[in-house]
């Protein structure tokens, strides 16, 4: 084990781990994010913390963290490079880690070019492959970036993204081994909705043995609305929507969408719990949170294992 | 105002805007006198600075006159003329002097009607607008 | 070359108000190449100007001279026989030309007449791109010789991000996507496993991070 995060220890003992995600509130809200947690405890091993999410100032990760972790839950700190430099980000992972949080997933993070301050310069002092690899370093060898010894160094349980549907496809298995190199211990993958694909992305990371140096966790989002497909659809870049689900959620009556969304979501579940390699999944359901227990439940991935932490 | 006559400087290509000039006059028909041509190989040689001094010097409004689209005897100079004139449209309105004191006008050679007709409209055009403001300021002393 | 692109007239007027002589400067080089700031956009900026302040019923006279490089003391030498007759300069020169006049001058106004932009190359006519941002320290020939730094909207040496779609970037459909463009070159290449190995994080010492860089050839110091 190279931690004592609950997350590691879910996956070394074999089950299919969960994990979901909250997003911090637009504002000095603390309530907000404490009503998101409480409606997943008991039915994640983890909660994600997004980090400024499409580039839209929230409350930082770091302080939505915290709060999760007084209630008793494992949160997962989202950190971007858009933002932070290493200083920056290396002291919020020694802050993080002395509040008990010890899961860290390092992602790029969209340009600031879609959300509310445009203006801001982009920082990506570097990127996530690098991000990864510090940490690493960080944990495994007890150093600074620079070099400079760490006291108590950080036993972060480091997690990445992972984006299937992005072009250009043939690189995307190249790219998850790059992350594997740099120290990745999970991965989360953006949410699939075309498993076909998926499941030939899988295929050529089992080809190389990827799936067993880290643990591959899905990523589902249940449909609330056909409008929200389309949307998915055409305007989120590396999403892929296929027209049989547009044509599912379109085939039923707008009362009946949101059921025939998380149908969706437990039916993708239920499939890919058969798919080798699979080590778990990462249910979101944005400003949808109350729907996650249910899903859960549905797939069959109830009781969570009572790990503490 | 009453009595403003204004000065229109036409930019003419030989090969066509010119030759319509020629074969409205040979066609007597009238055409104001307020319509100064300079005859240029095509319309392409037309630079932006031309149509600036133009207006510096006080003409109220300028033309430039080529060929129809794809008969330029250059095979593109009316198209390369016509992108010019839109751009110092743009800078004529950032700076307030007005861009619809410029116009880029296609014709073939033939079109004496045309030549007359555009020349007409355009008097009135710049009649209407007024005279160019440059025109109430002290003159400059400019070394060029 | 470096690129640049003229100020609104808006803001050019304004700053030229309170004068009526000036010594408008352009520059041979850089941006005579992408149209911004040479002999030919001197004249008619200079007409523009002029029209302006005529119109307000005011004059302005315009010196008009177009040095060969602003960027060497040698060639901005050349403006002494008509400095003392202009009340303020205005540059067409990218920033580099414009700070070199300004002290060279010290006792004269010197404005900027172009928004410098970027280190760039021509795509065809009358179309500039960026290309290099002087990160001082080139991987060029580690990615098949198209820049992370310049040419990805998050300047990432290990990229793509989740993003890319269709080899476009996701900040704009027209954007090429960087890591597109250096895959398919390293596959045109013959060289795509030059693709897994991680690139470090970089050293920003050698660009902007370590503060306004010199370069001091002591061969060629007098």
């Amino acid at each position: 084990m190279k931690t004592e995060s609950v997350l590691e220890k879910v996956f070394a003992s074999g089950e299919l781990a969960v994990t979901s995600e909250c997003g911090p509130p637009r504002g000095a809200v603390p309530e907000k994010i404490i009503e998101k947690a409480k409606m997943l405890k008991g039915y994640v091993d983890a909660v994600n913390v997004t980090d400024n999410q499409t580039a839209m100032v929230r409350m930082s990760s770091f302080a939505a963290c915290v709060f999760i972790r007084q209630l008793g839950m494992s949160p997962i700190l989202q950190m971007v490079t858009r933002d932070r430099n290493r200083l920056a980000m290396q002291a919020d992972i020694l802050g993080a880690y002395s509040h008990g949080i010890d899961n860290i997933l390092c992602l790029s993070g969209d340009h600031p070019h879609f959300g509310d301050h445009p203006m801001a310069a982009n920082v990506h002092d570097i990127d996530s492959v690098q991000f990864v690899q510090m940490i690493r370093d960080m944990r495994d060898k007890g150093k600074f970036q620079g070099g400079d010894d760490i006291l108590n160094p950080p036993k972060m349980f480091i997690g990445a993204a992972a984006n299937p549907f992005a072009d250009p496809f043939e690189l995307r298995v190249a790219r998850l081994a790059k992350k594997i190199k740099a120290g990745t211990d999970f991965i989360q993958t953006q949410c699939i909705y075309n498993l076909d694909k998926f499941e030939k992305w899988m295929e050529g990371v089992r080809d190389r043995g990827l799936h067993e140096k880290v643990n591959i966790m899905a990523g589902i989002t249940p449909m609330k609305t056909v409008g929200m497909a389309k949307y998915m659809k055409n305007r989120v870049p590396g999403m892929d929507v296929p027209d049989e689900i547009i044509k599912r959620m379109a085939g039923v009556p707008k009362e009946k969408q949101p059921e025939e969304g998380i149908k969706i979501s437990v039916e993708a579940i239920e499939r890919l719990k058969a798919v080798e390699g699979i080590k778990g999944f990462h249910v979101m359901a944005i400003e949808w949170e109350q729907k996650v227990p249910e899903i859960v439940e549905r797939a069959g991935l109830l009781p969570r294992p009572t790990i503490d932490l | 105002m009453e009595n403003f006559e204004p000065t229109i400087v036409a930019f003419c290509c030989h090969y066509c805007a010119y030759t319509a000039a020629d074969m409205a006059g040979s066609k007597r028909l009238c055409y104001p006198p307020n319509v100064k041509i300079i005859k240029v190989p095509c319309s392409g040689k037309v630079d932006a600075i031309h149509i600036m001094k133009a207006l510096e010097m006080g003409a109220d409004g300028v033309y430039v006159a080529g060929c129809l689209e794809g008969d330029c005897h250059f095979k593109s100079g009316n198209i390369d003329a016509a992108k010019r004139v839109a751009y110092i449209k743009k800078l004529l309105d950032e700076i307030g002097i007005g861009g619809e004191r410029v116009e880029m006008i296609l014709m073939s050679a033939g079109m004496g009607e045309r030549f007359a007709q555009t020349a007409a409209d355009m008097t009135e055009k710049i009649r209407k607008l007024g005279p160019n403001p440059v025109k109430f300021a002290p003159k400059a002393n400019n070394a060029a | 070359m470096i690129t640049a692109e003229r100020k609104p007239m808006e803001e050019l007027i304004e700053c030229l108000a309170p004068y009526h002589r000036i010594l408008l400067v352009g520059c041979n080089e850089c941006v005579t190449v992408c149209s911004a700031g040479g002999r030919k956009e001197v004249g008619i900026l200079s007409s523009a100007l002029q029209m302006a302040f005529m119109k307000e019923g005011k004059t302005l006279e315009v010196k008009e001279m177009t040095l060969e490089r602003q960027c060497d003391p040698e060639y901005v030498e050349e403006l002494v026989t008509h400095i003392d007759q202009a009340e303020a300069v205005m540059s067409m020169a990218c920033g580099c030309g414009v700070q070199e006049i300004a002290r060279r001058f010290k006792a004269k106004p010197v404005f900027p007449a172009v928004n410098t932009t970027f280190m760039g190359a021509s795509e065809r006519q009358g179309v500039w791109a960026e290309r290099c941002q002087g990160c001082g320290e080139c991987v060029l020939g580690l990615t098949g010789g198209v820049c992370p730094i310049a040419r990805c909207s998050k300047q990432l040496l290990n990229g793509p991000c989740g993003g890319s779609t269709n080899g476009k970037c996701e900040v704009d459909s027209d954007m090429d996507c960087a890591w597109q463009l250096i895959w398919d070159r390293l596959k045109a290449l013959g060289i795509e496993d030059q693709y897994e190995k991680n690139i470090a994080a970089k050293d920003w010492r050698t660009g902007r991070g370590g503060g306004p860089r010199k370069i001091i050839r002591e061969d060629l110091v007098k």
